[in-house]
């Protein structure tokens, strides 16, 4: 393998802090904000801007806000238990669920304008994008954190003792930067590879390759095929709305069966060979009202090419969300959100959303409430851990451990290299198909895996290597490293359980009542993670 | 798929060049900014609504389409979407008349959820 990787050859900004967050999310957001509150020094870096990165700053979401009665969360807990194939865990969730509501009553306390009730009673379940991570922004500021934006990482730095900083290139100067930090956090989100889908085109698995590549593992990829509907010409997906919908053919026929929960494959099925059209029909006058108060940025699209939604039907498309709303991402080996790697922590939707998803999506408000918990936890352990490191942390000599040769100078020119266009356009038809990805099979799988290995062959002997714009360089390597610990992931699992739907194993088998783990990088190993015990796996 | 930055409205603050999670636009020294990078808009409207003086246009469609300014003025259009989340200038966040929750009320009545 060729190795010459153009960030170890100069670095013009090198600093030195406790912990480092990647990723400006809401996760991310949290963890520097509770890094801070420990005394730690902190940086930010994000690959966009902070405050407007990712899916959650243009939309609006959810929020799993329970009262914290016994019974109340109970009854949370338990409502998605089934769905999510019993992959959960109990004590995550009721951790959750608690961090969450106290994470919200700080928002609340920070200004966030929650709505109030005719009864004059506040409503907490429910964020707005554009509002909620403004106001982060504000709050990690003034805690104190430094924010790097326009700042992707690049690479992890890291010795015997674990990691210990990244390094990376500012897309504004294109100047290299170095932080050599006690401790990092991953909270740069999950991958939805290029699809479109609202806010996620930032979101390319970069934060999993990274963690990998540091020995890290990851945990659920093969709940890694969320797809969403949104009108076809637009990027504005917002499934939940098509509760009310109906479904028609394009001779204005219905199609049976068709919904945005279960009925979602049957719209899977029937894009693969003609248009499908929506039409919000089952939304009575006070519906559609209270929906244009919750989403605003729902109506944006069809107000501007003058669709009534309500009344008009339009085309519909599913745009894949991948593990951004399903449920895989990096291995946690305990609550404080540590990865096995000493030094780091992983958040939010890159980390793995199983302890309180199971293989069910976790789009919406049980995403939102894992970013703020688990951004919580990873940002307060990761400050202990550097801070714990003393003067011993500025004494160490760590490397960069990117597997990814890229060229040594940078270039942000608009013009994409046309190896680089190919290499990312083949990763993206080997994800993308519902033929492939929604619709699974051992035969389907296996020679897309075969593919997409080749893919990373080539990436890794520096087919990529000419190629000025090394951001997308490491985006095409992290998607294409993804689409393989997906598909190897999903090959493994020969039942279907949560969204992991396979044509050849259509029930839920008892025998695969685990999690399966998976990494490395040239070599991808697959392996069932301890066996779950509780009564209600075994669905009879 | 952003559009339209007005060169008669813009004032050159660079703000959308910053917020731009995708590092869509350029700007020289002081002058309006030029979209630089069009094909790696997203279309997630952000730049739009921080835009202190609605001269943005994101057209709602992810593909490239042709825009007319002075049509778009007289539409009212620009700002649009800024002026519905409550950002605009005077204005206080639409955050605060967020209608989620009689949303979930009438969902959670659904059968299935």
């Amino acid at each position: 393998m060729s190795k010459h990787l153009g960030l170890q050859q100069k670095n013009e900004r090198e600093v030195e802090t406790d912990v480092l967050v990647i990723g400006g999310g809401p996760s991310g957001t949290w963890a520097a904000i509770h890094a801070a509150s420990k005394g730690a020094r902190v940086i930010l870096v994000d690959k966009g801007y902070c405050g407007t990165s990712g899916a959650t700053a243009p939309s609006g979401t959810g929020v799993w806000y329970v009262n914290p009665t016994p019974e109340e969360q109970e009854k949370a807990m338990k409502s998605r238990e089934a769905l999510g194939g019993y992959l959960q865990d109990r004590k995550w969730m009721k951790n959750v669920l608690n961090r969450t509501f106290s994470n919200v009553n700080q928002l609340d306390s920070w200004g966030y304008p929650f709505p109030l009730d005719e009864n004059g009673h506040k409503h907490l379940k429910s964020l707005q994008g554009p509002d909620y991570m403004r106001l982060m922004r504000k709050q990690v500021k003034k805690a104190g954190v430094k924010i790097w934006d326009h700042s992707p990482a690049l690479e992890l730095l890291a010795d015997e003792h674990g990691v210990g900083g990244a390094a990376g290139i500012s897309n504004e100067t294109g100047e290299r930067w170095k932080v050599q930090a006690g401790a990092v956090v991953i909270a740069s989100g999950g991958c939805a590879f290029l699809s479109r889908a609202l806010g996620t085109n930032v979101l390319t698995g970069d934060g999993y390759l990274l963690a990998a590549e540091a020995g890290a593992n990851l945990s659920g990829m093969e709940f890694s095929n969320a797809y969403a509907i949104a009108p076809a010409f637009s990027s504005v997906t917002k499934t939940a709305f098509y509760t009310w919908a109906s479904f028609y053919y394009q001779d204005g026929s219905i199609i049976e069966g068709a919904g945005s929960q279960r009925g979602r494959s049957v719209i899977a099925k029937t894009l693969q060979t003609q248009p499908v059209y929506a039409r919000l029909d089952k939304a009575d006058e006070e519906m559609q009202k209270w929906m244009r108060k919750a989403q605003p940025n729902f109506f944006v699209p069809f107000d501007r090419l003058s669709i009534n939604p309500f009344t008009d039907r339009f085309p519909v498309t599913l745009r894949l969300e991948g593990t951004v709303r399903g449920t895989g991402g990096i291995h946690l080996i305990n609550e404080n959100c540590e990865t096995k790697v000493p030094g780091l922590y992983a958040a939010g939707d890159a980390a793995t959303r199983e302890f309180i998803c199971g293989g069910f999506t976790g789009g919406g408000s049980h995403n939102a409430a894992w970013a703020m918990s688990s951004g919580s936890w990873a940002g307060e352990a990761a400050g202990e851990y550097a801070l714990n490191l003393g003067s011993k942390a500025s004494k160490r000599n760590v490397k960069g451990i990117s597997t990814t040769p890229i060229a040594a100078n940078w270039s942000r020119s608009s013009k994409k290299g046309t190896v680089l266009h190919e290499i990312t356009e083949s990763v993206l038809a080997e994800v993308t198909p519902t033929e492939i990805n929604l619709f699974r099979s051992e035969k389907t799988l296996q020679s897309s895996l075969q593919r997409l290995d080749l893919i990373w062959e080539e990436i890794r002997l520096g087919l990529l290597a000419n190629e000025p714009n090394v951001v997308r360089v490491r985006e095409s390597a992290a998607m294409t490293a993804t689409a393989r610990w997906m598909y190897s992931s999903a090959i493994e699992r020969r039942e279907t359980r949560g969204m992991h739907k396979r044509l050849d194993y259509k029930d839920q088998d008892p025998s695969f009542h685990y999690r399966i783990l998976t990494g490395g990088l040239d070599e991808i190993w697959v392996k069932p993670d301890k066996p779950l015990h509780q009564e209600e796996g075994v669905r009879r | 798929m952003i559009e339209l930055i007005s060169k008669s409205k813009c004032i050159s603050c660079g703000l959308c060049v910053s917020v731009c999670p995708t590092g869509v636009f350029d700007q020289a020294n002081g002058k309006v900014p030029v979209i630089a990078r069009k094909d790696d808009c997203q279309t997630c409207f952000m730049c739009e609504v921080y835009c202190p003086v609605d001269a943005m246009y994101v057209a709602p469609n992810v593909d490239e389409v042709t825009v007319n300014e002075e049509e778009l003025v007289q539409s009212g259009v620009l700002g649009s979407y800024r002026k519905e989340i409550g950002w605009g200038k005077g204005q206080s966040p639409s955050a605060a008349s967020d209608a989620s929750y009689k949303m979930f009320q009438l969902m959670s009545k659904l059968p299935g959820h």
